[in-house]
């Protein structure tokens, strides 16, 4: 893994350069020196050293193959592990007070609204963002919840940054959409009042978004200004796969209802959720489909969710579908879950470390399409990382810092820096 | 009437049904489980120990060399890995299809958890699943009083009765349920402050001291009152026979619910105690015990903004007797045993944190002379673990309660309530609740 001094000197200067000619304000030098360095990539080194420039990880290996240059900050940790991502929450929009005012996840107005975009939402500054951060979690992809068929736009972010602009790597990720239960009742609308109307109402919606899609582009031909409408924008942006459409979903029925829909509308469909993939692991996998799995705690209570099993990602695994772990959406106490604390309940269900350690760096990281800059530590990748006392997963054990490419963010559990 | 089977009585009914008819059973009138690693928490942890049960009670505890195994006892071979520790005690728990008081009023200490309980859902399985035993199921917080709580042993049940423990008066061994901050504020007739809310309480109290006083005058050949129910155990309360068990979040919630505590002299603990680290001092000084709750983030309500695992720590510090509880469905059952490791992290000790979750929880019922340790006498109830409790990768392998195998990892149906999937939960708690996705309260 070492490269001689030379190209590595001269390729830190590259970046420093590079760095300062773009002003990026996350931008750091640092050096990791750890008693087990775990890579994220299946190779771990025991001692290990990681240094990053500019925010960038620029060389790391077995401690004795890493020199860190004079002046560069050296951390001494127990274990580091590339920084956790969070397969998908609604941390940022949803506050912990959970008042009125600090819950932004869902717009209760109408069943399909895709133009509601992630970053008019998103606090940097939110509680919550700070306790994922300050937990080893350093890429969340975060934004409308379930709750309505279509409830709006997802987007990826660190989560370190004073605002959103600093903060997000991906201002629009996914739509995100509830099918079930959750999206068929409870709103206090007539419609949709049960499963069948929900997804009448979405493929309609879907059904509009071609004709517009189809208005836009002769529009363009002609050269005359195409339409404009939000939502049918985005939603066209769904059609044509440049989003993906992350459907909460848990009832087995209801995923059939996913993959059908997905099948006839040819999109990037990302189940979410997912209580009763352990039932259909063969069908799942036939389609093609990446799963962010439910937390592994989650509450099984009610019957769209009593049946999920602790050993679901075992089974996803074992049949080659992705799967990550997601923290959800949490409507009282705890306000969120943490994936490093979900993860780490798999250990006892079938998945060994390196497994339990992918749910949450580089499976999300390739399941969200960010696997070239996050996930793993590896050269040229974003200098994020999580530093333990201990174990990870073990609960005894404590995060006892966090870096952001390359600025430490987080010294201890709860405190920020 | 209730028909009385006490926890002995059960016992031999058990063994008089036999062992094949009876999945669970009593396997032998003595069984030695030997070989493992022994927590008593009682004293400090024995390597190649042996605990000995005979008729549902512990005869025996120490390492392999000194216990003395009869020739006639079922030897249990346990490997040198595995750990053998008392029963945990769940303080606090929401288990079974509890109801407690309805929406007509605030105070409703007439309301027993006893008469609602379903003891076939499965929340007391996942329960067991956890390495329960015994287990205090409370009505919600949503007054400020919601009624009489329930110490349950989790034996095999057909019935509510099977698992009732009898006080050595023969009265129920149960508690009362009360709360304050924000959780038993409603319209009216709810309290709407928190200083009405000690009113009310006083208030009712003040009836119940009177009551009381009338109740001792008709002794002399004076008229009784007629009964109450609600006042009766009020009275209970006061005359130390029934515990409180105080939901409290806030710092001057808690200092509040103790200075009710001293102008009432009932016996409380505490429960929840998001903000225990900023009076853990006054707590100790006050001789009130807390039962803790720690979860995976702060917030969800304003009173839980500044929870903080290191109110362990700080109340073990300030000499405070700390337990642990699941508040299930707040956190499931099945994963008690974290609660002690995120204590542990926090700061607390191993042997506090041990202690929180058997001993300390049994004091908190009036149950410390019968569980929470592995000490002669006692009720054979007990769990077996594939390692270290504070270990994310340890898991359940065994529960025993009295003498009585309740939850076993190899057998597939346990396994499946263990391990969760179609048909796992059944009439467990909120079966017919909706999965929320906006801010539902439990």
């Amino acid at each position: 893994m070492s490269a001689s001094k030379l190209p590595r000197r001269l390729a830190a200067l590259l970046l420093t350069l590079l760095g300062a000619q773009s002003g990026t304000a996350l931008a750091g030098d640092i050096a990791v020196r750890a008693g087990v360095l775990h890579t994220g990539t299946g190779e771990s080194f025991s001692p290990g050293v990681v240094l990053i420039r500019d925010g960038k990880i620029a060389a790391l290996g077995p401690a004795a193959s890493v020199t860190v240059p004079v002046g560069i900050k050296l951390i001494e940790s127990a274990v580091a592990t590339p920084g956790l991502i969070d397969g998908r929450t609604v941390v940022g929009l949803s506050g912990a007070m959970n008042q009125p005012h600090d819950q932004d996840q869902l717009e209760r107005s109408a069943a399909i609204q895709p133009e509601l975009r992630a970053i008019d939402a998103y606090n940097p500054r939110e509680r919550l963002v700070g306790w994922l951060r300050s937990h080893g979690i350093t890429t969340i992809h975060t934004g409308h919840g379930p709750g309505e068929i279509i409830s709006g736009q997802t987007m990826i972010a660190k989560t370190a940054g004073d605002t959103v602009e600093d903060a997000v790597i991906r201002p629009v990720h996914a739509l995100s959409a509830t099918l079930g239960e959750a999206a068929a009742r409870h709103h206090g609308r007539a419609s949709p009042g049960n499963r069948s109307k929900a997804v009448a109402m979405l493929r309609e919606q879907l059904l509009k978004a071609q004709a517009y899609a189809a208005e836009r582009a002769a529009a363009e031909e002609e050269g005359k200004p195409p339409p404009r409408d939000l939502g049918l924008e985005a939603l066209a942006g769904v059609l044509d796969g440049e989003l993906p459409l992350v459907v909460e979903v848990h009832r087995h029925n209801d995923i059939m209802t996913a993959l059908r829909l997905a099948a006839e509308f040819d999109l990037r469909l990302v189940l979410a959720g997912a209580s009763d993939a352990h039932m259909l692991v063969d069908e799942i996998q036939a389609a093609g489909v990446p799963v962010l799995l439910h937390p592994t705690m989650m509450r099984a209570r009610g019957p769209e969710v009593q049946n999920f099993s602790f050993t679901t990602a075992r089974k996803l695994l074992d049949a080659g579908v992705p799967v990550a772990l997601q923290s959800g959406f949490e409507g009282y106490v705890p306000k969120t879950r943490v994936v490093l604390f979900e993860a780490a309940m798999t250990l006892r269900h079938g998945l060994d470390f390196q497994e339990a350690l992918a749910l949450v760096t580089l499976s999300p990281a390739a399941i969200l399409g960010i696997d070239d800059r996050v996930g793993t530590l590896e050269i040229g990748k974003d200098g994020d990382i999580a530093l333990f006392n201990g174990d990870p997963f073990e609960y005894t054990t404590r995060v006892t810092g966090t870096i952001v490419e390359g600025r430490q963010v987080a010294l201890y559990e709860g405190e920020d820096l | 009437m209730v028909h009385r089977i006490t926890p002995l009585a059960s016992v031999a009914a058990a063994v008089l049904l036999g062992a094949a008819s009876l999945p669970g059973a009593v396997q032998a009138a003595t069984t030695a489980f030997a070989g493992a690693r022994v927590i008593p928490v009682s004293g400090p942890a024995i390597a190649n120990g042996v605990l000995l049960i005979e008729d549902g009670r512990i005869a025996a505890v120490g390492p392999r060399d000194t216990v003395r195994i009869p020739e006639n006892a079922t030897v249990v071979e346990l490997a040198a890995g595995q750990v053998l520790m008392p029963g945990l005690v769940d303080t606090h728990s929401h288990i079974g299809e509890m109801a407690g008081a309805d929406r007509s009023a605030p105070i409703q200490p007439e309301v027993r958890v006893l008469d609602a309980l379903n003891v076939r859902s499965s929340g007391f399985k996942r329960a067991l699943a956890g390495g329960i035993t015994s287990v205090n199921v409370m009505p919600g917080s949503g007054h400020l009083v919601s009624g009489q709580t329930l110490y349950l042993k989790l034996r095999e049940a057909d019935t509510i009765d099977d698992l009732l423990i009898y006080n050595a008066d023969g009265s129920l061994a149960s508690g009362l349920k009360m709360a304050n901050g924000t959780n038993s504020r409603r319209d009216p007739p709810f309290p709407g402050t928190r200083a009405k809310s000690a009113a009310l309480v006083r208030q009712a109290f003040i009836k119940a001291q009177e009551y009381r006083q009338k109740r001792a005058a008709a002794e002399d050949g004076v008229e009784p009152p007629p009964r109450d129910l609600g006042l009766e155990a009020l009275v209970e309360v006061m005359e130390g026979t029934r515990i409180v068990h105080f939901h409290s979040h806030r710092h001057d919630d808690m200092m509040t619910a103790i200075r009710l505590r001293d102008e009432f002299g009932f016996r409380m603990v505490l429960h929840h105690t998001s903000e225990a680290w900023r009076v853990a001092e006054e707590i100790a000084e006050a001789e009130v015990p807390v039962s803790l709750i720690l979860i995976d983030s702060p917030g969800g309500k304003l009173e839980a903004m500044a929870l903080d695992a290191k109110s362990a720590p700080a109340l073990e510090r300030a000499g405070a007797q700390v337990a642990f509880h699941t508040d299930d469905w707040i956190t499931d059952s099945r994963y008690f045993l974290r609660m002690p490791a995120m204590g542990i992290r926090a700061g607390m000790s191993s042997q506090a944190a041990l202690e929180a979750m058997t001993i300390n929880g049994a004091r908190m019922l009036d149950l410390e002379q019968r569980v929470g340790t592995l000490e002669p006498g006692k009720d054979a109830d007990f769990v077996i673990l594939s390692g270290d409790p504070f270990s994310v990768y340890t898991r359940v392998q065994q529960t025993w309660v009295e003498g009585v195998k309740r939850f076993d990892l190899e057998d597939p149906d346990d396994r499946l309530v263990a391990e969760g999937g179609l048909g796992a939960l059944v009439d467990d708690d909120g079966a017919n609740h909706v999965h929320e996705h906006h801010g539902g309260r439990q």
